[in-house]
């Protein structure tokens, strides 16, 4: 912690950075994102099992991306979602400064994005354990009994669009359920106009979710759409061979073509 | 209507359920599935749990359902047919076991569904609602009724209101005609009680946090304030907060069509949302979240003060607990009211 502290004060002191993204500790035992401007403030950033908030949403959120060059406190997900979003000219290179933290909780510093490519391309990069097992679970259903599982987890869903909010890469200007002329997706919070609104969302995340759990760590009825995403990110790496959040360069499966692309899920 | 106490024994409510059940109502109550606590409708009173705090979202829906189809929509070549909802069709619901600041919440609600206009279909909704309220034996860090007007036992706004006392009995306060109505009818359910027993063995302390009066004084003067923009620094303008909100009331509305055929639909919306305010021009009077959140904290803590004379929270801290980024906002109103004093 001491050393993450002292090199933000650097940071901050010699005016490499206009602000650092971190974790401080916020009300009744939570943490939150906090956003330090001042080298003493370096003093508020915490680092523990409970930071666990996906921080490079903010730097592309309007009133950070204005202070100047930032700083994030980047455990595995925020370091994936930088080059994700670097791959998606959303953000430069000389924009940022990643601080990464490793599995052991240690400072790891890049001085670009293409060591950050090589530390992440040696990192573990699967589902966690917990999220595994349940994933296995979908996986070993029937087609009919895992529409029903999604059906149902489908139909608590309230429409309040936090997991988009709270997903870095859902940075259009205008979601496409916000279109109503025509209206593609249905307004309405019912079992099959939520069910349009989730495929539609995991569709646009084909091969850009990082699997940082954002949408289902923000979901106030708690159902595990960061499955559903992480579904096409896993089959996108099956079938072209390209992983969502490894390089600042690669190209978007969905948006480019290549002549030896596989075509053998036309059936 | 001076209150009534009556005793009323776990198997006497469990007959009451089926009862009214049978009397064609439906009975709400908090149900426990996927491991979160929500109102759903029930048969038996088995289905209800007791094991929790606050359901995850307000009672709300019962009066403002996330989806209200507002009237039907029938185009020819000729003519476009409009037939307004049928208030006949509204079913009367018995809402079981929702806290005193669920059942306060209605009250702000009404404020704004009858304030300019008289929204006829939540006017209907809400008349066909009893509240069959259940005091709060526990709270938690997120809870200030207290500091709210309110308290974990508070009457207002339930027409029954259920303490569980130590006996696992329940002393149930007649509050209203409405409630009163349910009692008379099944009087045989509804036990004489000492009239001295002390609800407030059986109910939580929750600590006040702010003196209301001052905070409410202080927010007026908070336009300005720089706090704004830093307390929503970490906001990230998601809708949780309004969703699960028992006080908040804002909508869309959309036409949906099926080729002819067609509704006009009230969805629930957000203020706290950029598109919320977008205007067609392009213009947007509300371009950055911190004049969003300052728009969500002002609008029921002045504006609503001011125009329909009610405090638009009642301090359940739904917001608080479902926010993921740890917007605080009993956190936040107090910080804003410090710092005008300053």
């Amino acid at each position: 912690m001491d050393s993450i502290r002292k090199k933000v004060t650097e940071l901050l002191e010699s005016g490499a950075v206009k602000v650092v993204i971190g974790y401080g500790e916020g009300s009744d035992n939570n943490v939150k994102a906090i956003f330090v401007r001042k080298p003493q403030d370096a003093s508020k950033l915490i680092y523990d099992e409970r930071c666990v908030q996906n921080l490079a949403f903010y730097l592309m959120k309007h009133e950070v991306k204005h202070m100047g060059k930032r700083g994030v406190i980047a455990p595995l997900s925020v370091m994936r979602t930088v080059l994700q979003v670097a791959s998606e000219c959303q953000l430069k290179e000389d924009e940022v400064v990643v601080l990464g933290i490793t599995s052991e909780k240690e400072l790891v510093e890049f001085s670009n994005l293409k060591e950050l490519e090589t530390y992440i391309s040696k990192s573990d990069l699967s589902l966690p354990a917990k999220e595994k097992e349940i994933m296995d679970k979908i996986e070993a259903m029937s087609p009919a009994e895992r529409w029903q599982y999604w059906t149902n987890q489908l139909s608590k869903c309230i429409k309040c669009y936090a997991c988009r909010a709270a997903c870095p890469m859902c940075y259009c200007i205008r979601c496409q359920v916000e279109c109503n002329q025509p209206q593609w997706i249905t307004a309405e919070a019912t079992p099959m106009g939520n069910v349009e609104w989730h495929l539609m969302r995991a569709m646009h995340l084909a091969g850009r979710c990082v699997n940082c759990g954002e949408c289902a760590r923000s979901c106030p009825m708690e159902i595990p759409i960061n499955l559903l995403t992480y579904k096409t990110v896993s089959m996108v790496k099956g079938n072209f061979e390209v992983y969502a959040g490894a390089s600042s360069t690669m190209e978007s499966v969905l948006s480019s073509y290549k002549s030896d692309d596989k075509e053998n899920f036309i059936r | 209507m001076n209150i009534e106490k009556k005793l009323i024994k776990p198997a006497s409510l469990e007959k009451l359920v089926i009862l009214l059940k049978e009397e064609g109502k439906q009975i709400f109550a908090p149900v426990k599935k996927d491991n979160l606590v929500n109102f759903a409708e029930i048969s038996t009173l088995q289905e209800m749990t007791e094991d929790y705090i606050l359901t995850v979202q307000s009672a709300k829906s019962v009066a403002f359902p996330k989806v209200e189809n507002l009237f039907d929509i029938k185009t020819t070549k000729e003519s476009i047919t409009l037939t307004d909802k049928n208030l006949n069709e509204i079913p009367e619901i018995v809402l079981l076991g929702a806290r005193p600041c669920d059942a306060a919440g209605f009250d702000s609600l009404n404020a704004i569904f009858t304030w300019d206009y008289i929204d006829s279909i939540f006017v209907e909704r809400l008349k066909k609602v009893t509240i069959i309220g259940m005091s709060c034996n526990k709270y938690d860090a997120k809870c200030f009724c207290t500091s709210m007007n309110g308290n974990p036992g508070d009457t207002k706004g339930s027409d029954i209101l259920l303490t569980k006392t130590n006996d696992g009995n329940y002393l149930a306060e007649i509050i209203t005609e409405k409630g009163k109505g349910i009692a008379d009818k099944h009087s045989s359910l509804f036990e004489s009680i000492s009239d001295t027993i002390d609800k407030n063995k059986f109910i939580a302390e929750v600590p006040v946090k702010f003196d209301l009066k001052q905070i409410l004084e202080n927010i007026n003067k908070s336009f300005e304030s720089d706090l704004w923009v830093e307390q929503s620094l970490r906001c990230i303008s998601c809708g949780s907060c309004a969703y699960v909100c028992p006080t908040c009331a804002c909508f869309d509305i959309q036409d949906i069509y099926n080729g002819h055929e067609g509704h006009r639909k009230r969805s629930w919306d957000s203020c706290g949302f950029g598109l919320f305010t977008l205007h067609t021009s392009g213009h947007n009077p509300r371009e950055v979240q911190s004049q969003r959140w300052r728009q969500r904290v002002m609008h029921k803590f002045a504006y609503m003060p001011d125009r329909q004379q009610v405090v638009g929270c009642v301090g359940c801290g739904r917001c608080s607990r479902a926010c993921p980024v740890d917007m605080n906002l009993k956190e936040h109103l107090i910080n804003l009211a410090e710092e005008v004093v300053k």
